[in-house]
């Protein structure tokens, strides 16, 4: 009964004698995963991307990426007999006349945004926990050259289709592209074989955008999944959890199943809004032409940044000598997108040269215990959404009844006073979350029992917390700063001399000040020392009495 | 177009904060009194043509009418004052289209009148007296027929929409914001003949595309895209208000991510069970 069947055993131990599996798989079936919904937002991304895979390749089977002019004989009514691409009036022949074809078009739309929105969401989670530091900074790096793939990718293909928006969108990347000093003529006429819009682009961009770019995503992910599992995954603190452990299920067959089961809810959920929501209904939109452009025009959500920059730059141009310097593009199209890919790329390594911090980090952070990084967090995300937001300027002056030029005036001013009330409110959260951290620590939870003292007084009576959240606040841990103290001969430690030095020594301190030293015994202001009893409200005139 | 039940009088009352409503009722008043006496007083035949076409009747009444309902920014005489500009030769097709979608009698004086529930008085029959008198005053785009806005030709139609149209309305009519509080409006109550007249007259922010810049028939084809593709289910699902990618990215993060996010909730609040303890 206990013998393994033949069949089996034999076609095993084959295996195992060529392809040494036996011993890898035992290793790695039993590696352990730690446990928090958060951890599992960039499988969203992951699965996303399979699907897109998927149905990408099944997309390929029937579309033309030729710009070839054709006259429309499909069954769509409405454009029977108008002159467009091959591209477009196969998309069109896809999604109306293909087997399925709209279903999986529509899916394959939704899965590239889910796609970006999972990686977005994902790359929150990892910055505000601190999981990019030492010795993750690699595979953050790896994640923000996914996420900017991720962008052209999704810029490829929305072009695909030849439709008025994608045109549209199409229009506004020349016009990126163009706007460049010296070299953008060059680069255009390189990119669209000659004046925009050419016969090329779209046939091009078809090779990047199945080809090209997914295969490098494809290797990325595949680093960036390996690297994670050599390098284990971050683990939130709690009982047990320390810097040497992992504390959670094994992959197998715990995480599997439960990896499988977010897996069929991506795709359940990538389903139903393939069949349920209409997305990108190019037969509305029309064929492409130059000439035509419609109001509401709008890229995907995860160029709304770009488009909203754009929206919210005011008309600069310098000329110069006869050559012309298009601000008014370059600066909404190089400087947002700089400030965000430049600086999610770069915080690790900054955040290092501040705190002097080389320790290795498998810990999270809770982001109420790293005050700066998560105000910054939150100023950038403020920024980012105040460019996303304004790129819908005009649907929202449309629908919400508001001017048009309202919204740009707002947005002029709230793209810089944003994101620092955005610091200061999420800072003051932060401590505010710490202050009720040691609160718990020093007072306990309340209990619901409310106890009357003999004489009439009534307290509420506090518990200590449960085990596992009281180990889950004392994860909390001191930031490091460097040390900047002049020595007796006024010499400032290395490291922070000079103009550059002081100003690094000055950052330190603020980063890392603990403003709620966390004090865990119950010390921390003279209550509850050794008691479980504490004064409800109405008590505080006399708290001493309870001693 | 017959009433919908709701008076002037709620219409006036629910915008009664804005301070400019006083003078609007101030003027109205003033032009009640003195359409009234306009009314009483002896008039002259300025209506000769009407007279002629056997349409005298419809002009008299639709002088009234005019006395009553317009006068106070137009002008007795449709000549135009500083709150609204005179009449003469916009033509009955522009008086259709203003009164039969509600925009005028205009609530304030804001910039653009949007299109509202219409008041008790204006009837078809009202419309067609108070265009009949417009008409008089000097000409212009008359009222098309039946025979005008139908029978277009929905795919070329759609190449001219696209050409003309959309880039202030949107690819299918949902509307568009243009400048200074002004917008194009959504084209999806439009009737037909509305549709026709916003084209002849040029209302409000809009352009005149004349039959010389579109054709009658070219027109007609415009009108059979859009109520062809309005009328059109959506094949891919529940429409999004077919505003483009704007309400995608919000279903893909408020639905999306939501339930994603849920899912993951859910499946990591299964803890093992401690053998142990």
């Amino acid at each position: 009964m206990n013998e393994t069947p033949k069949p089996i055993a034999g076609t095993a131990s084959y295996l195992d004698d060529r392809l040494g599996a036996g011993s890898f798989l035992k290793r790695n079936l039993r590696k352990v995963f730690p446990d928090h919904w958060s951890f599992l937002l960039g499988e969203i991304a992951l699965y996303s991307f399979i699907i897109l895979l998927l149905t990408g390749t099944f997309l390929t089977f029937w579309f033309k990426p030729s710009m070839g002019h054709v006259e429309y004989q499909g069954v769509y009514e409405p454009l029977k007999g108008v002159m467009m691409s091959e591209a477009y009036a196969s998309t069109l022949h896809i999604s109306f006349e293909v087997r399925g074809g709209m279903l999986i078009r529509q899916m394959h739309h939704w899965a590239a945004l889910l796609f970006v929105a999972g990686m977005m969401v994902h790359a929150l989670r990892v910055f505000f926990t601190g999981a990019y530091r030492k010795p993750r900074e690699l595979n953050w790096l790896i994640g923000v050259l996914l996420l900017t793939l991720a962008l052209a990718e999704g810029l490829t293909g929305y072009s695909l289709p030849d439709d008025l928006l994608s045109g549209a969108g199409l229009r506004i990347t020349e016009g990126v592209a163009i706007s460049l000093p010296i070299v953008g003529t060059y680069i255009t006429f390189f990119l669209f074989g000659g004046e925009y819009p050419g016969v090329d682009v779209i046939s091009r961009f078809y090779t990047l955008h199945i080809l090209l770019i997914p295969g490098i995503l494809l290797a990325l992910i595949s680093a960036h999944m390996v690297l994670m599992w050599v390098q284990k995954h971050t683990q939130m603190p709690g009982p047990g959890r320390t810097e040497h452990n992992v504390v959670g299920a094994p992959f197998y067959p715990a995480f599997m199943a439960k990896a499988g089961a977010y897996f069929l809810f991506t795709f359940a959920c990538i389903a139903g809004l393939g069949t349920f929501a209409q997305i990108n209904p190019i037969w509305l939109f029309g064929p492409y032409t130059p000439a035509d452009i419609s109001a509401g025009s709008q890229p995907d959500f995860y160029m709304g940044f770009l488009e909203g920059a754009l929206r919210l730059m005011p008309a600069w141009e310098i000329n110069f000598l006869g050559y012309t310097l298009p601000l008014s593009v370059l600066i909404p199209a190089l400087v947002p997108m700089g400030i965000i890919m430049t600086g999610l790329a770069l915080y690790p390594f900054a955040e290092q040269w501040v705190t002097g911090d080389r320790r290795e980090h498998h810990l999270a952070d809770r982001p109420r215990n790293a005050p700066v990084r998560t105000s910054i967090g939150m100023a950038a995300v403020t920024f980012y959404g105040i460019l996303w937001l304004l790129g819908a300027n005009d649907e929202i002056s449309t629908h919400f009844h508001i001017g048009l030029y309202e919204t740009t005036i707002i947005g002029r001013f709230a793209i810089f006073l944003g994101p620092a009330i955005a610091y200061w409110i999420t800072y003051r959260i932060c401590i505010g979350l710490q202050r009720r951290d040691q609160d718990i620590l020093s007072h306990g939870v309340e209990s619901g029992v409310i106890k009357r003292l003999p004489h009439g007084e009534y307290i509420e009576v506090h518990v200590p917390p449960a085990e596992d959240i009281a180990d889950h606040l004392r994860g909390k841990k001191q930031i490091p700063i460097v040390p900047g103290d002049e020595d007796k001969d006024g010499i400032p430690p290395k490291g922070v001399r000079g103009p550059i030095g002081k100003l690094r020594a000055k950052a330190s301190k603020f980063y890392g000040t603990d403003h709620v030293p966390l004090d865990g015994d119950g010390h921390a202001d003279g209550h509850g020392h050794g008691h479980d009893e504490h004064a409800a409200v109405g008590a505080g005139d006399k708290p001493r009495e309870l001693h | 177009m017959i009433g919908t039940g709701i008076s002037v009088n709620s219409i006036t009352a629910r915008r009664r904060r804005h301070p400019l409503a006083r003078l609007a009722v101030v003027a109205l008043a003033l032009g009640l009194l003195g359409g009234g006496y306009a009314v009483a007083a002896p008039s002259d035949s300025t209506a000769d043509a009407a007279v002629a076409s056997g349409k005298a009747d419809d002009v008299a009444e639709g002088k009234s009418l005019f006395v009553a309902h317009c006068a106070s920014c137009h002008g007795l005489s449709a000549e135009g004052t500083s709150m609204g500009p005179t009449l003469v030769g916009v033509g009955a097709a522009a008086v259709d289209f203003q009164v039969s979608s509600g925009r005028m009698p205009a609530a304030d004086p804001s910039a653009q009148a949007p299109r509202k529930p219409l008041g008790e008085w204006v009837t078809p029959e009202a419309v067609r007296q108070l265009a009949a008198y417009v008409q008089t005053l000097g000409g212009g785009p008359t009222i098309p027929t039946k025979e005008m806005v139908s029978g277009g030709d929905a795919a070329k139609g759609g190449e001219l929409f696209r050409a003309n149209c959309i880039q202030c309305h949107n690819f299918v009519g949902a509307g568009g914001a243009l400048t200074y509080g002004k917008y194009a409006p959504d084209l999806n109550e439009s009737t037909p003949e509305q549709i026709y007249e916003a084209m002849a007259t040029g209302p409000q922010a809009m352009p005149v595309f004349n039959d010389s810049v579109v054709k009658p028939e070219n027109k007609a084809d415009i009108i059979a895209y859009i109520t062809q593709v309005r009328g059109q289910v959506d094949p891919g699902g529940f429409g999004l208000g077919r505003i483009g990618p704007v309400t995608e990215g919000l279903v893909v993060w408020v639905a999306g991510i939501s339930f994603m996010s849920l899912a993951a909730i859910w499946i990591t609040a299964k803890k093992r069970k401690r053998t142990s303890k």
